[in-house]
């Protein structure tokens, strides 16, 4: 692999230190749960993550943005994950701007996105598990525009979104890639009722009922019947992001952990003196620079357009999936009893993995879809 | 042989009569779990009959000597009943620490007198315990405790403080170690019941992670505590509470295969379609037939006084290990839909929170690492374990 490069170091150092300082548990994780805010994120740090220029981060240069690539957005990910910072930044800054780039509807959203006033959400399960294929919401041409029906579910942020991309079918039947449009749908639209979900870490996903929704027909983002590609190369950025925010949470956990298994003393000695717990922690540090490592491949991969990104992608979300959950668990369990209350922080970040599994596909999902690929 | 069969049908007969039919719908949550106990506000008029019925014929606590409540089955008997029970599908009629853990170590180490005094009421259901054993510095290291008891003639003087003690805030009496001599850290421990309205008990709960507050840190404050109420000999608490630990592991153990447990988990999950989940399951369903059967082995075993004392432990580290990853698969089944912890849909977030329940199996009662641990040492004698 190849190694960072200064200004990457920079930005991770960066957002390192801001995020250390500014997107702490305490300061918004809890603070926004603990207030019921509707949100489940502030948009205080969002306006400051705009300061910072990472809002605009992905966005190309021409169009206003800082240009940079995939593995930039993975050091900035993983800061998100380690903190636990709640924050529009996954689905707005990665997801939502790599399907709009080059677009006519990305002209339109990335000024607020960049400014840190716009939020972006992304609509594509319909069901519990991510399955993109299985798209059947439909889009019937009406006039000159198209009208939508359906449900989506797992719509994270989309009850905060100012524009939320609905992948819609146009053509073709479930189970098929071709006769897939995405569309750019403004919050306020007639016929969209948004029901706010909050999940187990906190954090709000919406699902969604469209009935006969009327769009225009400049609300396509990319080509109708082609919206398989530009969702495609959004759930790439999106599963990588979410495996670097994986690795993140993974990192957060088990400093924490070590942290703790330095100071707990049970039998008059350490915790951290039981060879049974060295050995798990030490097997645990080896998974997560691993998990890490495939990360960052897959975002190298995508930043030079290679080919092999598509299954280096999945096997990022899938290890950095199952490293997490050791982590997580690891944690919990080395903290004995006190991991189990609310008032320590090392449940939340159980919680937060389990979420972000189950996000732009799981373990499982992305496991078969690497045997599908290298079959 | 005969006399068995007798007994199945009268069983049979008495079950079918006397089983409310809303006791013998599964139970959709722990909040549905009968506790008894001087507060306890019943769900409903079925869930009380159900309890005060079957304790009235001592079959909360089958085995026990019908002299101390119980109903004074064989341990043959004792098995045809819970079949029976789970035939019709009927609900355990009590949950208590005083029947799982307490009574066992009273059985065996009580006196006469206090055998009278507290068995009776643990089988009605009259009395909910608490448990007063891991303090702030005394978790995995229990024999650690500090809470002190000062011999003032009739009576013992408690302070100190405990810790993860489980509805202390909603139990009318505790068990509870202390210490009695600090020469030895083993020897120095004894084992004392007092009711919870002592002057000088007070509880804070404690929030967990799945949101709910089963447990609380527990103060003692002065708390005068009448001789006859230490159970075994002073400074020998250490056996009793040890001997009790074991009927916890074993109730622990046995917690992931409670009701519905005929069903394997492929069929309560419904259609499956992913092919590695599909697969996981199936080989979980191996693991959980297979402890199944060794649950089944082990009673026999326990019954028959044949199971060695580090047991519990073997069974307590794989019942909960099994019972964590039945929870994982069911969150993997669910998907999105497993995530919400707040909907009318998710039952005010059922799966989660019960999935995040289970993290606690492989800690509570004793960790995943101490269980494996006194296997090592007592079972398969390692040096230095
Ligand atoms: C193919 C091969 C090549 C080798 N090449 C070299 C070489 O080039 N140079 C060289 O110096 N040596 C070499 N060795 C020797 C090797 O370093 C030793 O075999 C190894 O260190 C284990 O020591 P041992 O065989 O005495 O086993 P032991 O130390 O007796 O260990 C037996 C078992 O106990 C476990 N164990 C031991 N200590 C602990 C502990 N503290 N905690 C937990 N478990 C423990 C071990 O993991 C092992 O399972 C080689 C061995 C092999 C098999
Ligand atoms: C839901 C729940 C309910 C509970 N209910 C009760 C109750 O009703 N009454 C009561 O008295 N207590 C109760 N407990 C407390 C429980 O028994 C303790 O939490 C448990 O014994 C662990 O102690 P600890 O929390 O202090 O962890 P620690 O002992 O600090 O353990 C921390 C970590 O170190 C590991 N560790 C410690 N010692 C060793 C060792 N020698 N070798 C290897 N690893 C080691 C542990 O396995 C754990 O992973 C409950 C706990 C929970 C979570």
């Amino acid at each position: 692999m190849t190694l960072l490069t200064d200004d990457q170091r920079q930005l991770a150092d960066m957002t390192r230190s801001f995020l250390a300082e500014e997107g702490t548990i305490k300061k918004q994780l809890r603070h926004w749960r603990d207030t019921g805010c509707k949100d489940g994120f502030g948009h205080g740090l969002w306006k400051q993550m705009a300061e910072l220029g990472l809002t605009g981060l992905a966005i190309p240069e021409e169009e206003g943005g800082l240009g940079l690539g995939a593995t930039e957005a993975t050091l900035v990910m993983e800061e998100i994950g380690r903190n636990l910072t709640p924050s529009p930044f996954l689905t707005t800054a990665l997801v939502a701007v790599e399907a709009l780039k080059g677009t006519e509807q990305g002209k339109r959203w990335f000024p607020g996105i960049i400014a840190g006033e716009t939020v972006a959400a992304i609509a594509v399960d319909e069901g519990p598990h991510h399955r993109p294929r299985a798209i059947a919401l439909e889009a019937k041409r009406s006039g000159n525009g198209f009208s939508l029906s359906g449900t989506k579910q797992f719509v994270v942020h989309g009850a905060s979104a100012d524009v939320i991309l609905v992948a819609a079918r146009t053509a073709g039947s479930a189970g098929e890639a071709e006769g897939l449009t995405l569309f750019a749908v403004p919050r306020d639209a007639a016929g969209l009722e948004i029901e706010n979900v909050t999940l187990a870490d906190a954090s709000k996903a919406a699902r969604l009922t469209l009935s006969n929704v009327a769009i225009d027909a400049d609300a396509v983002v990319g080509e109708v019947d082609h919206g398989f590609e530009p969702l495609r190369r959004a759930m790439r950025a999106g599963r990588t992001g979410a495996a670097a925010e994986l690795v993140g949470v993974a990192a957060g956990a088990s400093a924490m952990t070590l942290d703790y298994l330095k100071q707990r003393k049970q039998f008059g000695k350490l915790i951290g003196e039981f060879q049974v717990l060295q050995h798990r922690a030490a097997h645990l540090f080896g998974e997560i620079e691993i998990a890490r490592a495939a990360t960052l491949k897959a975002a190298e991969l995508l930043d030079k357009g290679d080919e092999r990104a598509g299954v280096m992608s999945h096997v990022a979300k899938a290890k950095a999936g199952r490293v997490s959950a050791l982590a997580v668990q690891e944690g919990v369990q080395m903290h004995g009893g006190i991991g189990m209350t609310d008032e320590h922080d090392i449940g939340l970040y159980m919680k937060r993995e389990k979420v972000l599994d189950a996000l732009f596909g799981d373990v499982n999902y992305h496991a078969r879809m690497v045997g599908m690929l290298t079959a | 042989m005969a006399d068995l069969d007798t007994f199945r049908a009268e069983t049979r007969s008495w079950l079918e009569a006397n089983c409310p039919p809303e006791m013998r719908t599964p139970m959709r949550s722990e909040d549905d779990a009968c506790w008894g106990g001087r507060h306890f506000t019943f769900q409903s008029e079925a869930q009380k009959r159900w309890m005060t019925v079957m304790g009235e014929k001592g079959w909360t606590v089958p085995d026990w000597p019908a002299a101390y409540g119980g109903g004074g089955l064989s341990p043959a008997e004792t098995k045809i009943l819970r079949e029976e029970m789970k035939a019709i599908g009927a609900r355990n009629p009590l949950s208590s620490f005083g029947i799982s853990m307490l009574g066992p170590a009273l059985l065996k180490y009580g006196t006469e007198e206090q055998k009278k005094r507290f068995l009776p009421e643990i089988a009605r259901g009259e009395i909910r315990w608490c448990q007063g054993y891991s303090e702030p510095g005394a978790g995995s290291d229990l024999a650690g405790l500090q809470t002190k008891a000062e011999d003032k003639g009739d009576h013992y003087l408690v302070n100190g403080q405990k810790v993860w003690t489980s509805y202390a805030d909603k139990a009318d009496w505790i068990f509870c170690l202390v210490r009695t001599s600090t020469e030895s850290k083993h020897g120095g421990i004894s084992f004392l019941l007092f009711d919870m309205e002592s002057e000088g008990v007070s509880t804070k709960p404690i929030l967990l992670i799945s949101g709910y507050s089963p447990f609380c840190e527990t103060f003692f404050d002065n708390v005068r505590v009448p001789k006859d109420q230490l159970v075994g000999e002073v400074n020998r608490g250490w056996d009793v509470a040890k001997y009790l630990l074991g009927h916890e592991r074993e109730m622990i153990s046995g917690m992931g295969l409670g009701s519905g447990s005929a069903k394997t988990l492929a069929q309560s999950l419904g259609e499956i379609d992913d092919a590695i989940l599909a697969a996981e399951v199936a080989l979980f369903d191996v693991d959980a037939l297979a402890f199944a059967a060794m649950s089944e082995h082990f009673i026999d075993q326990l019954k028959a006084g044949e199971a060695h004392p580090a047991m519990p432990s073997m069974m307590k580290y794989a019942g909960t290990e099994l019972n964590k990853k039945r929870h994982e698969l069911i969150m993997a089944a669910g998907g999105s839909d497993a995530l919400e912890w707040e909907s009318e849909r998710s039952r005010g977030g059922k799966a989660p929170r019960e999935w995040l329940r289970t993290k606690a199996n492989s800690i509570e009662g004793g960790t995943s690492e101490v269980q494996l641990g006194i296997v090592a040492k007592h079972i398969l004698q390692l040096p230095g374990a």
